[in-house]
């Protein structure tokens, strides 16, 4: 979407949005010093942040990468990830509630379960490209989440799911302080792994899908099937994020799969920047903190914000916060050689 | 029989209410390859037009049906000139999320207003009570709801074949570079195509007042439906949409009727439908295959 979009807007061949570019054109030692300060700072967040609202921006960095997966690099914007997110939730409570599974294992069935559902809904949603696609996948996440709504025997409807267990092999993870360095490994992993995805040769072949559809396809590429596979697999990643925030907050409510769910993923990814992987990341940290200060302070018309935020990001700021900073970056490089 | 009939017409009701916002998502689809996601908030803000003007000015329903979807095309217009316009001829996918943005804030300044409870909206004196239809008696409202919204979609279809208007809209939608060439100013014609989407919209959310809870979050899972009914329909084709949001007004009422047992079924019916098109016919009943991708 974004390559496509911006080279109409621009002269050709300036300033390629994609992170993925930028990534490849900065320098090593640039990268190399990028990931040791962002270790560096998930390490310390909760240190600097309540630490709930620390575990809360880990689950949304989860989230965000995922979305990203699909908009930024294959160019499906998909509205209803909520749909994967939610259902890992309730997945992940469920297995720790009635079988009593450790942590990870409760959350890695969580995020199986959300695959598993991946596969019908992206079968059928990659058969419509653009914004088709943004429409059938939140319709299709209406579904499940009508479904939930019903099915109050295992949701518990519009109570919830309560009291899901933090409990990590006999360890006591109640101190959201604690909860989080158990957690960041799981999400490293998670990044870690959508990283390895971008950067793979299927992910070559998901940009060269989302640039130019018709050639990778003469090429002799299963598009279809190349974006069935990172639908899925971004689902999840999302679904990895989603049970751990089940985990986190020890209860699922139905909000988790509402359509305002997928629509803040959105957000999250288009304000750090669409195609930049990390800039979700950044994202899920400002809005996620943002909304707990609006929250905090007793504002209680949240939607005029992010809504705000939207329109602004979408109308001046396309690049997102990562993108606009890497193009500087990258201007500034430029003219050193 | 009866009972099927009855059925068959409260879906036509309820299908009226998608086919008007199903035509208004086509009309502005087809000019500025827009999809409007406020369209909802726009359906709820006509509701709301109706309710404060008779609750705070005592203006009666017969002028809020022309006088709030008037204004709120003034409004749509305006948004189309501040925000819309400058993102057209961008992928289409920053208008969808524009408009998002935009029903976050106008569903969020009513509630902060308003509040979340429903409102009451009183019946218009004239379409109280029933009227025998022969084989059983139906609620006046209801009959006028049909009558009406059936009569908006034929001027609408009327306007777009039989009128010079609509031959420009028809052509600017088809091949708006060469209808350019031939010297018709296409610009023109954008902002004020927008604003009757709107309308259209606004109309259905009036209409809606008296017969629906009137609350900030009435167009919110509304427009999913709707979303879905176009898609079934084919967004590209307008009498495509509008024959989409009466059948599936239709279906939804028979899976109401005769699947009682399964009340999921018909909330979900028609993303079971959308799922069975997706299948069949991907570009939609009505629509036109998109270029292959």
């Amino acid at each position: 979407m974004t390559s496509t979009v911006e080279s109409r807007s621009e002269p050709a061949g300036r300033g390629a949005p994609s992170g993925l570019v930028a990534a490849a054109r900065a320098p090593g030692w640039v990268r190399h010093a990028l990931l040791v300060a962002g270790l560096a700072v998930a390490l310390w967040l909760p240190n600097g942040l309540y630490p709930a609202v620390a575990v809360d921006i880990l689950c949304w960095a989860l989230f965000a990468v995922a979305v990203d997966l699909l908009l930024g690099f294959t160019g499906l914007l998909s509205f209803g990830h909520a749909a994967f997110w939610g259902v890992s939730a309730y997945a992940t409570g469920l297995v720790a509630i009635h079988l009593g599974l450790p942590l990870p294992a409760a959350v890695l069935a969580g995020a199986l379960a959300a695959a598993v559902l991946a596969v019908p809904i992206g079968y059928l949603a990659v058969r419509r490209t653009g914004i088709y696609f943004a429409m059938v996948t939140l319709a299709f996440a209406q579904l499940v989440y009508y479904v939930a709504n019903e099915w109050r025997s295992v949701t518990r409807g519009e109570n919830g799911l309560q009291g899901v267990p933090r409990e990590l092999f006999g360890l006591d993870l109640t101190d959201d302080y604690y909860f989080y360095y158990a957690i960041l490994p799981i999400v490293l992993l998670g990044l870690a792994g959508a990283w390895r995805i971008v950067h793979s040769p299927f992910g070559r072949v998901l940009v060269g899908i989302r640039d130019n559809p018709a050639r990778a396809r003469a090429l002799g590429y299963p598009v279809h099937r190349y974006k069935l596979t990172v639908f899925v697999l971004s689902g999840f990643v999302a679904g990895l994020g989603g049970g751990l925030f089940a985990v986190s907050h020890r209860f699922v409510s139905l909000e988790v799969l509402h359509w305002t769910t997928s629509g803040k993923a959105v957000i999250v990814v288009v304000l750090g920047g669409i195609g930049t992987l990390w800039g979700g990341v950044l994202g899920a940290g400002i809005v996620v903190r943002l909304e707990d200060w609006l929250s905090f302070s007793g504002f209680e018309a949240i939607g005029l914000v992010t809504g705000g935020i939207f329109v602004v990001v979408v109308l001046l700021f396309r690049r997102g916060i990562w993108g606009t900073a890497s193009a500087l970056a990258r201007r500034w490089w430029g003219r050193r050689d | 029989m009866t009972a099927f009939l009855q059925s068959t017409f409260n879906g036509l009701v309820s299908g009226a209410f998608y086919a008007l916002l199903a035509l208004g998502l086509a009309v502005i689809f087809g000019m500025l390859r827009v999809v409007n996601f406020a369209h909802g908030a726009f359906y709820m803000l006509g509701a709301f037009g109706a309710y404060v003007l008779l609750a705070e000015a005592g203006v009666p329903f017969w002028v809020a049906l022309m006088v709030v979807p008037l204004a709120l095309a003034l409004l749509g217009m305006a948004l189309e000139r501040a925000f819309v316009h400058r993102l057209t001829r961008l992928d289409p996918l920053y208008n969808f999320l524009l408009t998002f943005g935009l029903t976050l804030i106008l569903q969020d300044l009513v509630k902060l207003r308003y509040g979340v409870q429903s409102s009451p909206y009183e019946m218009p004196a004239g379409l109280r009570g029933s009227v025998d239809l022969g084989l059983f008696d139906f609620p006046t409202y209801r009959v006028f709801i049909l009558g009406f919204a059936v009569a908006v979609c034929v001027g609408v279809w009327w306007t777009l074949a039989r009128t010079r208007v609509g031959m420009v809209v028809r052509a600017a939608t088809e091949r708006p570079e060469l209808t350019r060439a031939l010297g018709i100013n296409v610009g023109r014609w954008i902002t004020p195509v927008f604003g009757f989407g709107i309308a259209l919209a606004g109309l259905a959310g009036v209409l809606a007042a008296p017969m629906r809870a009137v609350n900030p979050l009435m167009g919110a899972d509304l427009i999913i439906v709707v979303f879905a009914v176009v898609v079934i329909g084919g967004l590209g084709s307008i009498f495509g949409s509008v024959a989409a949001g009466f059948g599936i007004g239709m279906v939804q009422a028979w899976a109401e009727a005769y699947l009682s047992a399964f009340p999921i079924v018909a909330q979900t019916i028609v993303f079971i439908v959308m799922a069975a098109v997706l299948l069949w016919r991907p570009a939609g009943l009505f629509g036109r295959a998109e270029a292959p991708a």
